[in-house]
Parts: structure tokens; C-alpha cells; sequence
């Protein structure tokens, strides 16, 4: 379970987030939208602790973790997984060392099965066999997938996904929509997804947040953000931008 | 105290006390054996190996004009077969730990700061974090230990290539006398010079480690930001030795003189 509570945070001298509040429950998938610009990766970064709010609170199944150093945030972050805006692959390593990252440390699993794993993960994302190409080789897209790739390979209880479908053709988009219902549904995983294909956030979202001059400003299921009657939302939703603001 | 925090002064203090914090908590983290063996091996092989070529050339050339230079002078004075020690004690205790130090901030500090400015900006380190890994433990400690372990080496091995080339110029192109050279190098070559030389080049290790990390974990955005850290980590780490040298200098010759 995640819950925030009145998160403010200021980037420079711009006020990102201004009491953002929401909870979203275990088994959950949550989608956020929201304008280009709007703090949607400084949002998602919060929950995972890798930026700290000026005010407010992060709690992660009851624990709040925004007065935890990073030694204590190591721990809570092992039920996170993160896919990031720009994949943020470690360059220096091959796809098949990225992907086994998270195993680094772990002495439990023999060399073999880390390999299957990796492999099998790979193939989940439709790249199979790439094990050793660098991420300098990888198209956008490609690299994007095996930082999904990389996110999921632990099974981690929650993943973060920052626009997991964007820069990808229709099919390979529709193929991570499926795989995200699917890790979602097997392995009961909380799923927090920025996104701003309108189909994606339909068919992902059990629940839409959107996220509008630094607030939480609509929530509902698809269906009610999708019928809703707010002006705002509504150009949001069909893409028509405000003719009092022009250039926007 | 506010007008001080506008200042440079103020910056360069908070940049202090961050860089002191971050050094505690990679001592921390080296004595809980928190780092990799791989990683520590694949930096040493990076800062020691792949730095031979400056090094020596660096000692050997260090070398050669000292001991032309120290020749010429003491040739007016008769003093010929002292050329070889003070080319020795120079080596040893000043121009090998801070010559060798200076070029390692070029090459090996330089590279610290790009590499950890790039996975800084192109948020590898966040990715680091939220694979449940401290980069302090990933990236920083590895660094400093294989510095600490390095340069002195680096620095024994420019020392001893320093003084074969200035063996080499002095005997062989400038005709001194071999034996008297090679016994008053010895007799005026103590222990203590050795070592301040050594402990010098650990404790330069630790600074250009440091530096680099701190630059490149603090790196401004976008290639601009990662131009600058790798820039002001050699800055930075070279006045830093060469300040430090002196008071070095001043402190272990005090301690090594005395005993
Ligand atoms: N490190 C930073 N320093 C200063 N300002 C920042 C920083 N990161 C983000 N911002 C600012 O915070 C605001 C929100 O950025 P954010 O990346 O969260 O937007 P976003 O909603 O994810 O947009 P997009 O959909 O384009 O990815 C932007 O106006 C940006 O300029
Ligand atoms: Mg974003």
C-alpha cells in the first residue's frame, strides 16, 4: 500500500508539488496523467525515496520513508521496482548485466538460474537473445523494454513505471500494456504507471489520477475520467488544448 | 553569518563539509567490507595499469632534467658526485608522491568525475538506488581504496625510474663518478624520505578519489554540467595537492627528522 499525504516540493524556484494526496492499495494498478512538465517523474521519484518533499508523507505499507537515510530507504526499496522516463540503463554493461543487477548480491541463486531468469525476462519483453549487446546499440525502444526488463526481473511487490509505452510502436506498446495486466495479476504486484497514451490508461488503470496544476486534480476509474464533465479533464482526455492559453 | 554563506567562501565550505560527509560515509562503508572484490580489482587495473605510460614517462623525464639541472650547478662547485642524492631525496620525498599525484588527477580523476557526472545525469545512479544499491558502496569506495593502494605503488615506481634516468643522464652523458654518486645517494637517502614519499602519495590517492567522486555525484545537468565537474575535479584535486604537499612536507619533516 502506498499512501501520500500533502507532499510540496519546490525544484529551483518552481513549486513542482502542492499537497499532492492519494493512496493506492496493494494489487493496485494506478495511473497517473497529467501535462508534459506537470511533476509526474518528480512524483513518482517520491515514492521511492529518491527525492525527499519539502513537506508531507510517503508511507510504503505504513511506514513513512521520508525521514529514512538512505541506508534504512536500501531496504524498502527492495519491494520497488522502477522503470524510468529515459531507461537509465548502466551503460558500461551489457543488456544481460543490467537485467541481473538485482542478483548482484544475492548468493542464493546459482549463476545458471540468474542466466534463465534474465533470459526469460528478456523474452517477456519481446527482445530475446540480446543478451550482450551493449545499451549504446539498443534503439529507444529497446532500451526502454530492457529497463522493464530489468524492473521486474526480482518480482519486486511494487513497479514504477515512467511511460513505459512511449517511443514504441503500436504493437510493442500493446504487448508492455498486457505485460504490465500481467505482472500485475500473477504475482499481486502494485502498479503505479505514467502514461500519456490515452488507451494505455484505459486498459491499465484501475483507477486514473490526474495530476493538474501541481495537485491531484480528478480521480476515479477510467470510466468516470473518461465520462467526466470537467472541462479540464475533458481537453486532457481529447487532446484540445486551451484556446485562453495560447502557445500551450 | 549570512553575508558569509554568499560568498565564495561560504560555497567552498558547504562544499567541504559535503565532501567530508561523503568521505565518512565511504570509510564507512570500506570497513564494513560493503565493496566488491571485482569492482576494486577492475579500478585498481584501470588506475594502476593503464596509467604506466604517464607515470613513466613523468619519473623518467623528472629524472633526467633534475639531474642535469643539479649537475650543472653543483659542477661549479666541485660537488659533482652529490648530484645523484639530491636528485634521490627530490624524487623521494616531493617530485615523485606530487608529480605522480598531479598526473593521476589528470587522467584518473578526470575520468571519475565523467563517469559518475554521466550516470548522474542520465539517472544510472538513481537506477543504482533503486536497485537497492548505495552508489557510496558501488561506485565511491571501490574508487578510494584502489587510489590508496595505487598511487603509492605508482609513486614508488616513478621514484625508482626517476633516479635509474638520473643515474643514467649523470653518469653516462655527463661523465660523473659512478661510486662516489651511487654512495653518497645512499648515505643521504634515509628511510624517512622514502616513506614521507609514500605516505604522501596514499594520502593524494584519498584526494583525487575524492574529489572526482564528489564532482561527479554533484554534476550539474546535461553535458555542460559533466564538462565542468571533470574540469574542476583536476582543478580542484591539483591545488589540493600541491597544498597539501606543503604542509606535509612541513609536518612529516618534522615527525621523520625528529626520530
Ligand atoms: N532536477 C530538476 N531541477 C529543477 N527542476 C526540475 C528538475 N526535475 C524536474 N524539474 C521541473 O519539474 C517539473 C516537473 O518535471 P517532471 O519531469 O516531473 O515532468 P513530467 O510530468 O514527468 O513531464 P513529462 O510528461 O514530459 O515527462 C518541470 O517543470 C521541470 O522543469
Ligand atoms: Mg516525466
Amino acid at each position: 500500500m502506498i499512501e501520500v499525504r500533502d507532499l510540496k516540493k519546490s525544484l529551483g524556484q518552481q513549486r513542482v508539488l502542492d499537497g499532492v494526496s492519494f493512496r493506492i492499495e496493494t494489487g493496485e494498478s494506478v495511473v497517473i496523467i497529467g501535462r508534459s512538465g506537470g511533476g509526474k517523474s518528480v512524483l513518482l521519484k517520491h515514492l521511492i525515496g529518491l527525492l525527499k518533499p519539502d513537506a508531507g508523507q510517503v508511507l510504503i505499507d505504513g511506514e513513512d520513508i521520508v525521514p529514512m537515510d538512505e541506508r534504512a530507504l536500501l531496504r524498502v526499496r527492495r519491494k520497488f521496482g522502477m522503470l524510468f522516463q529515459g531507461a537509465a540503463l548502466f551503460d558500461s554493461m551489457t543488456v544481460a548485466e543490467n537485467v541481473a543487477f538485482a542478483f548482484r548480491h544475492n548468493n542464493s541463486l546459482q549463476p545458471e538460474e540468474i542466466r534463465q531468469r534474465v533470459a526469460s525476462a528478456l523474452e517477456v519483453v519481446n527482445l530475446p537473445g540480446i543478451e550482450n549487446r551493449r545499451p549504446a546499440e539498443l534503439s529507444g525502444g529497446m532500451r526502454k523494454r530492457v529497463g522493464l526488463a530489468r524492473a521486474i526481473v526480482y518480482r519486486p511487490e511494487i513497479v514504477l513505471y515512467d511511460e513505459p509505452t512511449t517511443g514504441l510502436d503500436p504493437v510493442a506498446a500493446d504487448s508492455i500494456d498486457q505485460l504490465i495486466l500481467r505482472v500485475r495479476d500473477r504475482f499481486n504486484v502494485t502498479s503505479v504507471v505514467v502514461t500519456h497514451e490515452m488507451r494505455s490508461a484505459q486498459r491499465i488503470g484501475q483507477r486514473i489520477l490526474m495530476l493538474h496544476e501541481k495537485k491531484i486534480y480528478a480521480a476515479g476509474t477510467p470510466d468516470e475520467i473518461f465520462h467526466s464533465n470537467d472541462p479540464v479533464v475533458r481537453r486532457f482526455i481529447e487532446g484540445v488544448s486551451d484556446p485562453k492559453e495560447p502557445g500551450n | 553569518m549570512n553575508f558569509l554563506a554568499d560568498t565564495w567562501v561560504g560555497a567552498w565550505l558547504e562544499g567541504l563539509g559535503r565532501i567530508t560527509l561523503l568521505t565518512k560515509e565511504t570509510i564507512t562503508s570500506l570497513l564494513r567490507g560493503r565493496i566488491d572484490s571485482r569492482d576494486l580489482l577492475y579500478q585498481l587495473y584501470f588506475m594502476g595499469v593503464k596509467s604506466q605510460s604517464v607515470v613513466l614517462i613523468t619519473g623518467a623525464f623528472t629524472g633526467m632534467v633534475l639531474g642535469a639541472q643539479t649537475f650543472f650547478q653543483f659542477h661549479k662547485v666541485k660537488m659533482d658526485t652529490a648530484t645523484l642524492a639530491v636528485v634521490s631525496v627530490s624524487m623521494c620525498s616531493e617530485l615523485g608522491p606530487v608529480l605522480t599525484a598531479l598526473m593521476v588527477a589528470g587522467r584518473v580523476g578526470a575520468a571519475i568525475a565523467a563517469e559518475l557526472g554521466t550516470m548522474r545525469v542520465t539517472e544510472q545512479i538513481d537506477a543504482l538506488r533503486t536497485l537497492a544499491t548505495d552508489p557510496v558502496d558501488y561506485l565511491v569506495a571501490p574508487r578510494l581504496l584502489a587510489a590508496h593502494i595505487a598511487l603509492p605503488l605508482l609513486t614508488a615506481e616513478a621514484i625508482a625510474v626517476g633516479i635509474g634516468a638520473g643515474y643514467i643522464v649523470g653518469v653516462h652523458l655527463l661523465g660523473i663518478d659512478p661510486t662516489y654518486s651511487w654512495y653518497n645517494m645512499l648515505r643521504y637517502t634515509q628511510t624517512g624520505d622514502v616513506a614521507v614519499g609514500l605516505i604522501k602519495a596514499f594520502i593524494y590517492g584519498g584526494i583525487v578519489a575524492m574529489v572526482g567522486c564528489y564532482k561527479g555525484m554533484t554534476c550539474g545537468e546535461g553535458a555542460e554540467g559533466v564538462g565542468r565537474a571533470t574540469t574542476e575535479s583536476v582543478v580542484y584535486s591539483s591545488i589540493t595537492i600541491l597544498i597539501a604537499n606543503f604542509f606535509l612536507t612541513l609536518s612529516l619533516g618534522t615527525i621523520f627528522h625528529s626520530l
